[in-house]
């Protein structure tokens, strides 16, 4: 492999071993904040228990997310220094202000909520886990509207004097309509990964022998708040996702036909729900497919015509030439990896179809004061965390590999972005000692979630409720 | 002045705010071992800066975040330049932000030993190859016509640079020990501050030879003036340590860093990246910056947001302005405390 190879598996494993956490950083922190209001606003100490053990979950899984994020920015310059050398003028901007406006208030207000218990006044305490929330929103607007530029460039000008791409429009970055499309996508999709997490954990502990009968109505009560947040965040998933897809086919439309394996254009054009045979245009052993579903998912009407991977091949070799890295993203020039992009496509609405129906049919079953018992509910409980956190994953490999040749799409290719002066020996050393560093932290942390898990929701007990200032000489009520 | 100039400003300030906030609990870190005498004052020591270390160290992503906005050249330099110390540093705070998180969570002995010598190691080494990197900017290192560095690892590893390591180190133990001082009661206080001043007097001998050799290779008329007030607020918070007045001896280092640091940044002024091959091909504050309009914009982002960031940052320190002593450490880990009627498995 060279240092391309590599350096295209590195950031493949960290980013989508970074984004196994943040969606459920997003979606919990506005769950546990949600949690906590209820407390305060109606004293309920079934939902202070809630905030506090989905609290300390929240905080085992923000750890991991925090310093693997460390290495997303510093990765662009380290191993991808041709691309930050191009583009930085306008990529480097949403970085810098993501740090400003996000990381701050995220890790600020998140010591205030772990250790100001016993020191902020109870709504006060309740609105540090909100700020914390928001920290996360504006980071994923400020990165997202950076991804959203690399799917589709907006706002810049080409400088030949200096070789590089410039912001000449800071709003069209900033309101890019991939962004628009693809902002709540990802946002709906974290909050449906947080409601499957906690309708999950508290499922497993609802219905587990061990469990103390007193405790199960508030377990019962997280499963429903967890089952709902999942099917809204689904419909907003659905919605946006269908928005997204139009959008794609009109600023990408050879990642729309690779997402489909659609060789030669069609019109009207179907939807193939599964093929089994090769992937590579030459033969087709069976297929299922919905009649004029692309059609509509890339027109809004069933009878539009979606364009061929052939087709825009012929365009795209007429517009920029010959792609002179094509061994580096598949056999054909301009194309990306047609079995990945075509089973990535599905694999992630699939997953996230049956964690909808998940939500649904926990729903179904709590009806009423009831408590659904049976080794089939359990595993679909012990299941719900993980769908949206793979479909997730898998719409992120296809969207990012679904743009190859591209690192910034019709602008520069992804071997031309990568660090000229870095050596092979270097590459390796820093993929290995990272995804083994990465591997052992996965080992302790789904420990530390099992046991805490396990334990399940503390005893309530009454906080102190003390005045902004005021300080006692009792033991601290949380320290490390 | 020129949008430039007042990045380079800015980035500076960022560098200082990253130093002066992240050294103390680098140097908490490092003293783990050596000022605790048992599990209860570690956990102390812990408690600190546990509410905010993780807010301190979003300074360097704020300042890494600047550079590639502001100076894409410097950053795309800098990055793939200095490839493995930066690997190095990334390492060690992975392992150390975990470990400040995670540690608490069971009571083993051997579990709490394994991520006490993760944030040994996590402070440790990005206290010293902070200050290798740092020196090595500003002396300078090979980088050829195309903006590229075309050294090895161990070029960055120079006398000076080395020497720039040990400083860096030395401040952050002195700091760190400072601001054990000021923050805990008892008997840790005591030893805190008499290790404080110790490591202070080393350091300071350090720290003169560092940026008496640092001024004789780019130094510059402020960048004496800024290394002398360094020294003299060094040489003042051991004074203030001497005299048990914590509050301004931790105002001595903090202003001790800080004034080191700009003084750093204005010995390589115009320069960002300075290559030792040729000054021609040098990265400067022009020839490495971003457009004018993008400069423009980021100035209008950072002149709104920053004085938020600093009033919320400072009401945290605010908040927990009161020292800790043994006595408020429950004696179980507050991740576990005791369950009345826990379902036994």
């Amino acid at each position: 492999m060279d240092v391309v190879d590599i350096a295209r598996w590195q950031f493949g494993i960290i980013t989508v071993y970074h984004f196994l956490f943040v969606p459920i950083t997003i979606g919990l922190s506005a769950i546990v904040a949600a949690f906590e209001t209820m407390w305060v606003r109606g004293g309920n100490p079934h939902y202070l228990r809630l905030a506090k053990f989905f609290g300390k979950l929240f905080l085992i899984n923000f750890a991991l997310g925090v310093v693997t994020g460390i290495v997303q920015e510093f990765q662009f310059g380290m191993n991808w220094s041709d691309y930050s050398r191009f583009v930085g003028d306008i990529f480097g901007a949403p970085l810098a202000i993501e740090g400003l406006l996000a990381f701050f208030l995220e890790s600020t207000f998140l010591g205030l909520w772990i250790f100001g218990w016993d020191k902020l006044p109870r709504g006060l305490h309740a609105a540090t886990m909100w700020m914390v929330h928001i920290g996360t929103l504006l980071s994923a607007y400020f990165i997202l509207a950076a991804n959203s530029w690399m799917q589709h460039p907006v706002g810049y000008a080409f400088n030949p004097e200096t070789g590089r791409a410039e912001l000449t429009d800071f709003w069209a970055v900033m309101f890019n309509k991939v962004q628009m499309v693809t902002f709540p996508h990802t946002v709906t999709a974290a909050y449906m990964t947080g409601g499957a997490f906690v309708l999950g954990v508290a499922m497993w502990l609802m219905t587990r022998r061990s469990t103390p009968e007193a405790d199960r109505p508030l377990y019962r009560k997280a499963v429903r708040i967890g089952a709902v947040v999942t099917l809204v965040g689904a419909l907003g998933v659905t919605v946006s996702g269908d928005l997204q897809g139009k959008v794609m086919t009109e600023v990408q439309p050879m990642k729309m036909a690779a997402a489909e394996a659609l060789y030669e254009t069609e019109q009207p054009a179907d939807f193939s729900i599964f093929t089994i045979g090769s992937l590579d245009g030459e033969e087709e052993v069976f297929s299922v497919k919905i009649p004029n579903l692309l059609s509509f998912l890339a027109h809004n009407n069933l009878t539009g015509e979606v364009q061929g991977i052939n087709e825009l091949r012929a365009e795209y070799r007429e517009t920029y030439g010959q792609d002179p890295g094509a061994k580096y993203y598949s056999p054909g020039d301009y194309t990306p990896i047609i079995p990945v992009t075509y089973w990535t496509f599905r694999i992630m609405i699939g997953l996230g179809a049956v964690a909808a129906a998940g939500a649904l049919a926990f729903l179904w079953a709590t009806r009423r004061e009831r408590i659904p018992r049976g080794r089939a509910w359990v595993w679909l409980a012990v299941s719900m965390p993980l769908l949206p956190v793979a479909a997730n994953s898998f719409g992120w490999i296809f969207t990012e590999m679904g743009r190859q040749p591209w690192a910034v799409f019709g602008l520069m290719t992804t071997e031309l972005a990568v660090s000229p002066g870095v050596s092979v020996a270097e590459a390796w050393t820093s993929i290995l000692t990272l995804t083994l560093i990465y591997a052992v932290l996965m080992v302790v942390e789904v420990g530390l979630m099992l046991h805490f898990i396990r334990k399940g929701a503390d005893p309530f007990e009454e906080p102190p409720s003390p005045k902004l200032g005021e300080h006692s000489d009792e033991p601290l009520t949380f320290a490390y | 002045m020129e949008l430039t100039t007042v990045w380079f400003i800015l980035i500076a300030v960022l560098w200082i705010g990253y130093f002066v906030l992240e050294g103390f609990d680098f140097g908490v870190g490092i003293l783990l071992p050596f000022l605790a005498r048992n599990d209860t004052e570690r956990r102390v020591m812990i408690n600190t800066i546990g509410p905010v270390w993780d807010g301190n160290e979003v300074w360097v992503l704020v300042a890494g975040g600047a550079t590639f906005a502001a100076f894409p050249e410097w950053y795309a330099t800098l990055f793939s330049g200095f490839y493995l110390p930066l690997l190095l540093i990334l390492l060690a705070l992975i392992v150390r932000g975990v470990a400040f998180e995670y540690r608490h969570k069971h009571d083993r002995a051997s579990w709490r030993g394994r991520w006490d010598k993760a944030i040994f190691w996590g402070s440790l080494l990005p206290a010293v190859l902070w200050g290798v990197a740092f020196a090595n900017i500003v002396r300078g290192v090979p980088i050829d016509e195309n903006k590229e560095y075309v050294g090895g690892f161990f070029d960055l590893l120079g006398p000076y640079a080395l020497l720039g390591g040990l400083t860096t180190l030395g401040l952050f133990l002195t700091h760190g020990a400072v601001f054990v001082a000021l923050k805990t009661d008892g008997d840790i206080r005591h030893r805190a501050r008499d290790l404080g001043l110790v490591l202070g007097l080393a350091t300071a001998a350090l720290a003169v030879v560092f940026l008496v050799w640092t001024q004789a290779i780019t130094g510059s008329l402020w960048s004496s003036a800024l290394f002398v007030g360094a020294a003299l607020a060094l040489l003042g918070g051991l004074f203030a340590t001497w005299k048990v007045r914590e509050g301004w001896a931790f105002v001595g280092t903090f202003a001790a860093i800080g004034l080191a640091v700009a003084g750093l940044f204005v010995a390589l002024f115009p320069d960002v990246m300075p290559s030792s091959l040729d000054p021609a091909w040098s990265l400067t504050t022009t020839n490495a910056a971003a457009t004018d309009y993008t400069l423009t914009i980021m100035t209008w982002v950072a002149v709104i947001f920053t004085p938020l960031v600093l009033m919320y940052q400072g009401w945290t320190y605010w908040v927990f302005r009161k020292r800790i002593s043994v006595h408020h450490i429950p004696a179980e880990a507050a991740a576990t405390p005791p369950t009345a009627g826990q379902p036994t498995r």
